[in-house]
């Protein structure tokens, strides 16, 4: 329970959210009553458009992307981690314990593994549709 | 308003006064942040005018702006292609209000040298509204500089309501300007009727 002489310790929270908020709130408020009062907002289809470099926008973004640039980024990966691992446990390799080596062999095999998956499905093989 | 005289007593004793729109302008005339583009060799007397030498930073005019949304003057420094008119006149429209345009050396004012030529334009003015023109071949940075100095004089006088205000403050003044297009021959308008009339030549027969 607090006393009469004590405030509540999260009192100081609310007040500097509270100052924090007007300090923000201030300025875009000025701005805005001052847009009001004297400088007029034009927009326009021109000013409003998409590109800023003095070009008007050409066709549209809406186009479809190649599914087989995903798979193959993904089947990227395998190598990009395996490199990533490689160098350091060849870096070291005759100072492991052969617990060491034998986990490293496992993590290798799990990455090879998802290789041959790829390769026995054909993901490799770049299909022109 | 406060009295011209009493003003000028009161700034003898030490005592500045003002008013809303003066030190609006005051604030405005000294950042005056220029689209970065140049388009002929005027561009790099601008570029010659930004460095420590001539230093266009004494103005507040040295933060060049690759985006024409946060640029508030346009230095059309070179010679306009009709190829290129159409982007300058787009890149102007798409400046936040308020604008100015300096037209830089005799190409960007009348077509310069290419004058005759079929595939310049004859003055950017044509297109849009301009509020300096330097002539020269190509103006020396110094000439840049006074028509900073001049077009910040003129920003110092504007008013903030009533009659004569300058364009952004009206609401019944467009910002945008219609964007020629490249036709068979020419661009199509060949000019825009609202901003360009010159009176006719008279020849006396």
């Amino acid at each position: 329970m607090l006393t009469q002489n004590e405030t509540n310790p999260h009192l100081f929270l609310a007040v500097f959210i509270a100052v924090a908020i007007v300090f923000a709130l201030t300025p875009l408020l000025i701005a805005r009553l001052w847009a009001k009062l004297f400088s007029p907002q034009k927009r326009g289809p021109i000013k409003n458009s998409t590109y800023e470099c003095g070009l008007d926008k050409q066709a549209i973004g809406w186009v479809q992307f190649k599914a087989e640039y995903y798979l193959y980024a993904i089947i990227f990966l395998v190598f990009d981690v395996e490199i990533l691992f490689l160098l350091p446990f060849a870096a070291v390799f005759k100072q492991l314990s052969i617990g060491a080596v034998v986990a490293m062999l496992v993590f290798v095999l799990l990455l090879v593994e998802g290789l041959a998956w790829a390769c026995l499905k054909g993901l490799l093989k770049w299909r022109q549709s | 308003m406060i009295d011209e005289t009493l003003r000028n007593e009161l700034k003898r004793q030490g005592v500045f006064t003002t008013n809303l729109a003066e030190l609006y302008n005051w604030g405005r005339k000294n950042s005056l942040w220029p689209l970065q583009f140049g388009l002929a060799c005027c561009a790099i007397e601008m570029i010659a005018a930004s460095m420590a030498r001539f230093d266009i930073s004494r103005f507040g005019a040295e933060v060049f702006r690759p985006s024409p949304r946060q640029a508030d003057l346009m230095i059309v420094a070179g010679t306009v292609t009709k190829k290129m008119a159409p982007q300058v006149v787009r890149l102007y429209n798409q400046m936040p209000e308020p604008k100015y345009v300096i037209a830089m050396g005799a190409c960007a004012i009348s077509g310069g040298p290419f004058k005759q030529g079929y595939n310049v334009l004859k003055g950017i003015d044509r297109y849009i509204p301009v509020d300096i023109h330097i002539p020269g071949c190509p103006p020396r940075p110094e000439a840049l500089l006074h028509a900073l100095m001049a077009l910040q004089k003129k920003i110092e006088s504007d008013k903030l309501r009533g009659g004569g205000r300058p364009r952004h403050l009206d609401p019944e003044q467009p910002s945008e300007f219609p964007v020629p297009e490249c036709g068979a021959h020419d661009l199509v308008p060949t000019k825009n009727h609202t901003l360009w009339n010159p009176k006719p030549i008279l020849r006396k027969s």
